[in-house]
C-alpha cells in the first residue's frame, strides 16, 4: 500500500528502496516542530500520533516520506511507524483534497437524513466514499458517530461542525467550497485547509485571531436544558408541527445562516426524495 | 401508558407543577453556557471558577480522595466504577511518577455530552484534572481528546495557555508545592481507543489495542506507572463537589448514584440537546418538559446510554436513569445518551448500522469480536435486503452469544448489546424482512424533514 504506480510493476523480491528525504529546508523545520512536539511527553515515542498528524500537515497525506522522517525522529523502524499510521482512520494514505467533507452515517445521523446526505453528494460531486473531486478541492467520505447527535444530521468539514444539515445545505456548502467562498461551520472556525487542520492536530494552536471565540460559547442545542430549568421555552426547530400553522420563531432546518456567501443563484427545490439507499453503505473493503 | 409521549409540542405541562423544568433540571457544569466566552478562563471565574481548587489544596491528597469517595461520584464514561475509589487505587510512596489520563475520546455512537461540556467550559475539566492530580500525587496529567474535533481542541489549547498563565498549572500551583504539567493530546480516529487500556497505547504511540487485566492501570498504566484513568465529565464534576460540599452533592439522586449529570437527547424528539438533571430523572420526565416526540409522531426503541447499551422502548419510559435502575431494566446507564427513535425507524436498519460500526472499530486483536462483527454484519445486511433465512435469527444470537463476554474488551459486548435487545423486543420485526423479501419501512419518512417536506409538496 505504500509502493507508488511506478514501483507496482516490479515483481522480483527486491525490496521497496528507501522513501526520498524531505528537502534540506523543510527536513530543518519539520525538526524543530517535532523536537517540539517530542518535549511534551515523558517518552518520546508518546510523540507519534501527533507527529503523523505534523507530517500530514506538510503534505496533506501520510507519506513515506514522512513516515521515514517520524521513525528517525523517534528511533524507531519504518514498519513501527507503517504499523500506526494504518491503524487509524484520520492519517490519509493517498493525495487528498483541501477540504474534507464527511458525512455521519451512524445510526442516528443516517436516519435523520445522513444516508439521503451522502447519497446527494455522491451523486452531486461525482465522487464516491474517499474520493477527490478533479479539482482537487472536496474528499468525500462517510464518517462515524462524531459526538454531535443533537445537532443531527451532521457533516464535518475538516472536522469542524455542521450541524443540521439537509440535502440542499450540503450541497450548497460543497459548491461553495468548490468555489472558494468563505465558509462557516455551525460550531468552529471559519475553514482552514486540511493541512492546516492538521498542524493544529499535531498541537500547533491556531494562530488566526478570533478563531478560537468563533461560532459562540454553544451552539443552541446544547443550551437546551439550561434554556429550560431558568423557565424559558424551546423554540420549535427542525420539524414544522404537521398541519399546523408554525407558532414561534422561525424552524432552524432551512437554508443555514452560516452559508453567508452563497447564493445569488436559485437554489433548488429538491425532490421530495432523492434517491438513496435504504441500505448499509458497502463502498468501503472489508 | 404509552399516549403520553405523543406530546407534540402541543400540551407541554404547565410550568411550576410537579415536573417543571426548573425542578427536575438541575444545570451545574452547563450553568453559564449561555454566557459570552463562557469557555474562558474569565468566564469561568465569573461562576467561581477554581475556588474548589483552593479548598482541595489545603486539603491533604488523602483527605481530597476520602472527601471524593464520600461524595459518592461515579464515572460518567460508562461504567459507573466510583471515581474516589479508583484514585485510592494508586499505590502511594512507590517512586514512580503517576499520571492522571482523561478520557476524551468521546465516540460512543449517541454520545455527545463531553464535546459540548469542552467547547463551552474547558476550565472545569482543568480545575478537575489538578485537584485530582493533588490527590493522588500526580506531575504529569494527560487530555486524550478524539482527533475529529478541532473546535474543542482549539479551546482546549488556549485554555490550558490560560491556565498556565494563571499559576493554576506549571510550577507551584498556587503555592502549594504541586507542579503540574498538562499535555492535549489528539487522537487520531479509532473508538477503541476509549476503552482505557487501549488508550493508554494510543498515547504512548502504538496502535490503540487494549491490553490484557491485571493488572490494572492503578497498578501498571501509562509507561507501566500507576495512573488514573477517568472520563471528562467525571472529572469535571470534582471541583463543585469541592466548592459546594459533598452533602449538597449528595442533595441530589440517590443513595448509590448521587449527584447531577448531562443527559443527551438525541433522534425524533421535538427538542434534542443537553439535559443536566440530578440522576434519576426519567425519559418520560425529560420527554414530558421538552416538548416529546416530534410532533405526530411516538417512541419506538431508545438507548439509555449509546449503541452498547441494550435497547429500551417505550414500556422503559419511567425508568430511573441512574446507575441501578437502568440496569434493574436490563440495559445500562452507560453515558447517558439517550438516542430516541420513532416509528417510522426500522430496527433492523439501526442495528445493521451499528454492527457495522462496531465491525469497523473491532481493532483485530481478539478473534471473537474480529470475527464476530463481521459475520454479523454479513447476516444483518442479507436479513435487511430481504435474503435472510428465518434460521438466521438464531444464529445471530449466537454469533452475538460467542461475542458478549469472550471478547478481550467491551467493544465486544457492545457490540452483542443491540443484536441481544432488538432480538428480544423486536423479533417480528426481523421476521418480517425474511418473509416480506425485504425493509417494509420508507427511509425517507425518518429523516428530520421528512414531514416538513411533506407539508411542502403535497
Amino acid at each position: 500500500m505504500t509502493t507508488t504506480p511506478s514501483e507496482q510493476g516490479v515483481s522480483l523480491g527486491m525490496p521497496q528502496l528507501p522513501a526520498p528525504d524531505y528537502p534540506d529546508d523543510v527536513r530543518a523545520r519539520l525538526e524543530a516542530d517535532a523536537r517540539e512536539i517530542i518535549g511534551r511527553y515523558p517518552d518520546s515515542r508518546s510523540a507519534l500520533l501527533p507527529l503523523l498528524h505534523l507530517v500530514q500537515s506538510e503534505e496533506g497525506y501520510v507519506t513515506r516520506t514522512g513516515m521515514r522522517f517520524c521513525a528517525d525522529m523517534l528511533g524507531l523502524t519504518t514498519a513501527e511507524v507503517t504499523a500506526v499510521a494504518t491503524f487509524y482512520t484520520m492519517y490519509r494514505r493517498k493525495p487528498s483534497g483541501d477540504y474534507q467533507v464527511g458525512v455521519c452515517t451512524n445510526t442516528l445521523c443516517a436516519v435523520m437524513g445522513g444516508d439521503a446526505i451522502f447519497s446527494a453528494l455522491q451523486e452531486h460531486l461525482g465522487v464516491g466514499n474517499g474520493e477527490t473531486t478533479g479539482d482537487g478541492k472536496v474528499t468525500l467520505e462517510h464518517i462515524e458517530c462524531n459526538a454531535a447527535c443533537d445537532f443531527a444530521p451532521v457533516v464535518m468539514v475538516n472536522w469542524e461542525f455542521f450541524d443540521n444539515q439537509t440535502v440542499e445545505s450540503a450541497r450548497r456548502l460543497v459548491d461553495d467550497l468548490r468555489a472558494g467562498a468563505e465558509v462557516r461551520p455551525t460550531r468552529g472556525a471559519p475553514l482552514c485547509t486540511y493541512k492546516e487542520t492538521a498542524r493544529i492536530l499535531a498541537g500547533f494552536p491556531d494562530p488566526r485571531p478570533g478563531a478560537v471565540d468563533a461560532s459562540g460559547s454553544a451552539g443552541p442545542a446544547s443550551l437546551i436544558g439550561l434554556r429550560l430549568a431558568k423557565g424559558e421555552q424551546p423554540e420549535p426547530r427542525i420539524v414544522h408541527p404537521r398541519g399546523e400553522e408554525i407558532r414561534g420563531a422561525a424552524p432552524q432546518d432551512e437554508p443555514p445562516a452560516e452559508h453567508r456567501s452563497s447564493h445569488d443563484a436559485p437554489q433548488k427545490t429538491s425532490a421530495s426524495d432523492p434517491a438513496h439507499p435504504a441500505g448499509p453503505v458497502t463502498e468501503e473493503g472489508e | 401508558m404509552t399516549v403520553s409521549t405523543e406530546f407534540g409540542g402541543t400540551s407541554r405541562p404547565e410550568a411550576g407543577g410537579e415536573s417543571s423544568p426548573e425542578k427536575l433540571l438541575a444545570p451545574v457544569l452547563s450553568a453559564f453556557w449561555d454566557e459570552d466566552r463562557s469557555w474562558t478562563l474569565e468566564g469561568y471565574r465569573r461562576h467561581e471558577g477554581y475556588e474548589g481548587l483552593r479548598k482541595a489544596l489545603a486539603m491533604s491528597p488523602d483527605d481530597v480522595i476520602a472527601y471524593v469517595k464520600e461524595a459518592g461520584l461515579r464515572g460518567r464514561g460508562g461504567a459507573g466504577f466510583p471515581t474516589g475509589m479508583k484514585w485510592q487505587f494508586i499505590p502511594q510512596g512507590d517512586g514512580k511518577p503517576h499520571y492522571l489520563v482523561v478520557n476524551a475520546d468521546e465516540s460512543e455512537p449517541g454520545t455527545c455530552k463531553d464535546i459540548p461540556l469542552l467547547f463551552a467550559n474547558p476550565h472545569a475539566l482543568i480545575e478537575g484534572i489538578v485537584i485530582a492530580c493533588h490527590a493522588i500525587r500526580s506531575e504529569h496529567a494527560f487530555i486524550y481528546l478524539r482527533g475529529e474535533v478541532v473546535p474543542v481542541l482549539r479551546r482546549l489549547h488556549e485554555a490550558v495557555r490560560e491556565a498556565y498563565a494563571a499559576g493554576y498549572l506549571g510550577k507551584n500551583v498556587l503555592g502549594s508545592g504541586l507542579n503540574l504539567e498538562l499535555t492535549v493530546h489528539a487522537g487520531a480516529g479509532a473508538y477503541i481507543c476509549g476503552e482505557e487500556t487501549a488508550l493508554l497505547d494510543s498515547l504512548e504511540g502504538r496502535r490503540g489495542q487494549p491490553r490484557l487485566r491485571p493488572p490494572f492501570p492503578a497498578v501498571a498504566g501509562l509507561y507501566a506507572c500507576p495512573t488514573v484513568v477517568n472520563n471528562v465529565e467525571s472529572i469535571a464534576s470534582v471541583p463543585a463537589i469541592l466548592h459546594k460540599g459533598k452533602e449538597w452533592f449528595r442533595s441530589m439522586g440517590s443513595e448509590k448514584s448521587p449527584g447531577f449529570t448531562l443527559y443527551s437527547l438525541s433522534g425524533h424528539v421535538a427538542n434534542p440537546g443537553q439535559y443536566e438533571a440530578p440522576l434519576g430523572i426519567t425519559l418520560r420526565q425529560l420527554l414530558e418538559m421538552s416538548g416529546g416526540m416530534r410532533p405526530g409522531h411516538r417512541l419506538k426503541f431508545w438507548t439509555p446510554g449509546g449503541s452498547s447499551t441494550p435497547m429500551l422502548t417505550e414500556e422503559h419510559l419511567d425508568v430511573p436513569l441512574d446507575y441501578e435502575g437502568v440496569g434493574a431494566a436490563g440495559s445500562m446507564l452507560g453515558t447517558k445518551a439517550l438516542q430516541c427513535f420513532d416509528e417510522t425507524t426500522c430496527v433492523v436498519r439501526a442495528v445493521t448500522r451499528w454492527t457495522e460500526f462496531y465491525a469497523h472499530e473491532s481493532c483485530g486483536k481478539c478473534t471473537p469480536c474480529r470475527e464476530g462483527t463481521y459475520w454479523l454484519v454479513q447476516l444483518l445486511r442479507d436479513i435487511e435486503a430481504g435474503k435472510g433465512a428465518m434460521s438466521d435469527l438464531d444464529k445471530l444470537a449466537d454469533i452475538a452469544d460467542n461475542i458478549n463476554g469472550k471478547s478481550f474488551c467491551a467493544l465486544g459486548d457492545g457490540a452483542a448489546s443491540p443484536i441481544f435487545s432488538s432480538l428480544k423486543y423486536f423479533r417480528e420485526e426481523y421476521a418480517q424482512h425474511i418473509t416480506g423479501g425485504g425493509c417494509p419501512f420508507d427511509p425517507a419518512k425518518s429523516t428530520a424533514w421528512a414531514d416538513h417536506r411533506t407539508e411542502v409538496n403535497a
